[in-house]
């Protein structure tokens, strides 16, 4: 009785949390979820948040660990749809290979919904996909820039992620959009530091030596947090005031970075939101319930946040989610 | 160059003299190499060789090189004690994220940090001991055996760490990364005394000349009276020991493990360090002051591409390229060359 009322409590939180219409949408369903692994802590958040988000609807997930494997995604899905599942998500681990395993899903009457990437399929064999847009990401990021920034001159140096990895090119693509026609804003140095903390602190170092001890530097876009964090301590290391004296801008929004805006040493991030399910689950919603099929590319918010917005609480937040 | 075959021919050559003049020392191409990259980083950034004092230490871009360098030299000590008997170890790198992932996280839970230190370095041993007793005792190819813990060993890593980055605040863990000893950077300083060490204990003891021995020829280095698998252990045991060193060095750096990224791909930094300080990967005669100098063409290298401006997609080519220079100098092509120009001695 008192994990009914517990269910029960959930179920109405979610419902007053999310939005009211849906609070008895998907109690009780069953929904297959096929994870691509846990490669990096963004995939451990999005693994824990998908779980949250379907207990808070009592939904019943059924969670599938792929390990990278794409063999191992098919049998899951095989075995969801033998499971007869009332609707299946899946994170694809690459973006082809997928017609077999889609047409029996569709076949047996079950809806997909991807989550975070795409694939190449006809788009009648999934209902939907739930994905960020990686260009409005650095969009977002490069039009906080130059508000802050205002009419001063500014040199730019960007952190690039992995070379030819997507979000690298996109994420710079974006940056560069929002900074076109701004005439004092200008990337005066652009390498890669591979996405990871070591890299991003070893490249700043070299941009600050490179650029008159840093002087010449006014702010440095990172394409994730992680680079961000390591070109904190370089900043720091060279005598110079993350935040203040270079500003700091960055994308993805983990824990880490929000902890060091609480120290002023960080300006702003970009949220690549681990919510992937929750919009997943209000199309899957309309969908079983209603009959309405949703657009096929559901685009997630790309939020901004500055220190204004509560960086202790966001660190605290995150903080649990496995990031 | 150092296989043991008999020479049928007559020869000529005059016994060699007891020293060598230190000029001969620095002819060698590894330093020519050095200087070479060095005067191209100047001329692509005129303040490369600029070092100013800062916050009590000196501070420029040859410092850099010489602190991102360290964790590679010191990987490539080790390493060079390996390839000298013929064998590699390609789990370094994991071990560097083992080593990192277990300072951190017994630090984060309250451990005292001297403790977590000798943890880690045990830990690197332990690691070190485990590929030896692969090669020794299950006489596995050590490229094999060294491969299972290159690949298990950073999942080792990240069940220690449970898939996250772990961040510390430990003062002595940051100072192995990032403190500095008379205004050097602590991982210089340390891959200094390690260097310095290992290279005494190699060469002013019998050490040294036993590893060529199995190196050239394990079966003949045994029935010579020679403990093989013993040296064998104790190299690989080594090599395991300084990668822990490393992963410290990288951990306090970032203040943080990262299990994930931590030392990834180091082994072949290593590899290559070693491979252009002269020493064959066919084993015998070694050296690791000039392995620690190949550690330090590559940052070198690496350093001058960060601060060239050239775009990231030039990284790699510009790095192949100028490896495959120093490689050509040093092949015994180039060598038989060099002895048919006129002036030099024949």
């Amino acid at each position: 009785m008192k994990i009914f009322n517990t269910l029960a409590l959930g179920a109405g939180l979610a419902g007053l949390l999310m939005s009211a219409a849906y609070a008895e949408g998907l109690q009780g369903k069953v929904i297959g979820f096929s994870q691509i692994g846990s490669e990096s802590g963004w995939r451990a958040a999005e693994t824990s948040v998908t779980k949250a988000v379907a207990a808070e609807r009592g939904i019943d997930l059924k969670f599938a660990d792929a390990q990278q494997k794409q063999e191992n995604q098919i049998k899951a899905i095989r075995g969801f749809i033998a499971q007869g599942v009332d609707a299946i998500l899946v994170a694809p681990v690459v973006a082809t290979g997928w017609e077999e395993v889609l047409t029996e899903a569709k076949e047996a009457n079950i809806p997909v919904v991807l989550l975070d990437r795409g694939i190449e399929a006809p788009e009648d064999l999934y209902l939907t996909s739930v994905a960020s847009d990686q260009v409005k990401e650095g969009r977002v990021a490069g039009e906080w820039l130059v508000g802050a920034v205002g009419d001063k001159q500014c040199n730019v140096v960007e952190l690039q992620g992995t070379v030819g990895s997507s979000p690298a090119i996109n994420r710079k693509q974006g940056f560069e959009e929002a900074l076109a026609g701004k005439a004092n804003l200008t990337i005066t140095r652009s390498q890669t530091g591979d996405f990871t903390r070591s890299k991003g602190k070893e490249v700043m170092e070299g941009f600050i030596k490179a650029e008159d001890g840093g002087k010449n530097i006014c702010a440095v876009y990172a394409h994730n947090d992680d680079m961000a964090v390591g070109a904190i301590q370089a900043i720091k290391d060279a005598g110079l005031k993350p935040g203040t004296d270079i500003l700091v801008v960055s994308i993805d929004a983990v824990p880490d970075i929000f902890a060091a805006m609480v120290a002023g040493e960080a300006n702003a991030t970009v949220e690549l939101t681990p919510n992937m399910a929750g919009p997943a689950f209000d199309a899957l919603d309309a969908y079983l319930n209603a009959g309405t099929a949703p657009e096929k590319f559901i685009i997630t918010e790309s939020r901004l946040y500055t220190p204004a917005d509560d960086p202790q609480g966001e660190y605290d937040r995150r903080k649990g989610l496995g990031y | 160059m150092t296989r043991p075959t008999v020479d049928l021919r007559p020869t000529t050559q005059p016994p060699r003299a007891p020293s060598r003049p230190i000029t001969s020392l620095l002819v060698r191409p590894q330093v020519i190499a050095l200087v070479a990259v060095l005067l191209v980083n100047w001329a692509l950034f005129p303040g490369f060789f600029t070092i100013t004092w800062q916050d009590g230490r000196l501070f420029g871009s040859l410092i850099d090189v010489l602190n991102r360098g360290a964790p590679v030299a010191i990987l490539a000590i080790g390493m060079t004690a390996v390839i000298a008997t013929k064998g590699v170890d390609l789990s370094v790198g994991a071990v560097m994220a083992i080593s990192g992932a277990v300072a951190a996280v017994l630090v984060t839970s309250g451990v005292a940090a001297p403790v977590a230190v000798l943890v880690a370095l045990g830990t690197g041993l332990l690691c070190g001991l485990w590929n030896g007793i692969l090669v020794t005792v299950l006489d596995i190819q050590p490229i094999i055996a060294t491969l299972v813990l290159m690949v298990a060993g950073r999942g080792l890593a990240q069940l220690v760490t449970e898939g996250y980055i772990v961040t510390f605040s430990d003062p002595l863990l940051i100072f192995i990364g990032t403190g500095s000893f008379l205004g050097l950077p602590m991982p210089v300083i340390i891959a200094l005394v390690l260097m310095v060490a290992a290279t005494l204990i190699v060469r002013r003891t019998a050490l040294g000349l036993l590893i060529e021995a199995v190196g050239v020829n394990r079966s003949a280095a045994r029935f010579a009276g020679l403990s093989a698998n013993a040296l064998l252990l104790i190299v690989y045991t080594f090599a395991g020991f300084c990668a822990a060193i490393a992963g410290l060095i990288v951990a306090g750096d970032i203040r943080g493990a990262d299990a994930n990224n931590a030392g990834l791909w180091l082994e072949l930094d290593a590899i290559l360090a070693v491979v252009i300080g002269g020493t064959s990967l066919m084993g015998g005669r070694f050296s690791i002051p000039m392995a620690v100098l190949g550690a330090m063409i590559i940052q070198a290298m690496n350093t001058g591409i960060l601060i060239s401006g050239f775009s990231p997609e030039f990284n790699l080519v510009v790095k192949s390229a100028v490896i495959i220079v120093i490689l050509v100098l040093q092949s015994p092509l180039s060598a038989r060359l060099l002895r048919r120009l006129p002036g030099t001695p024949k």
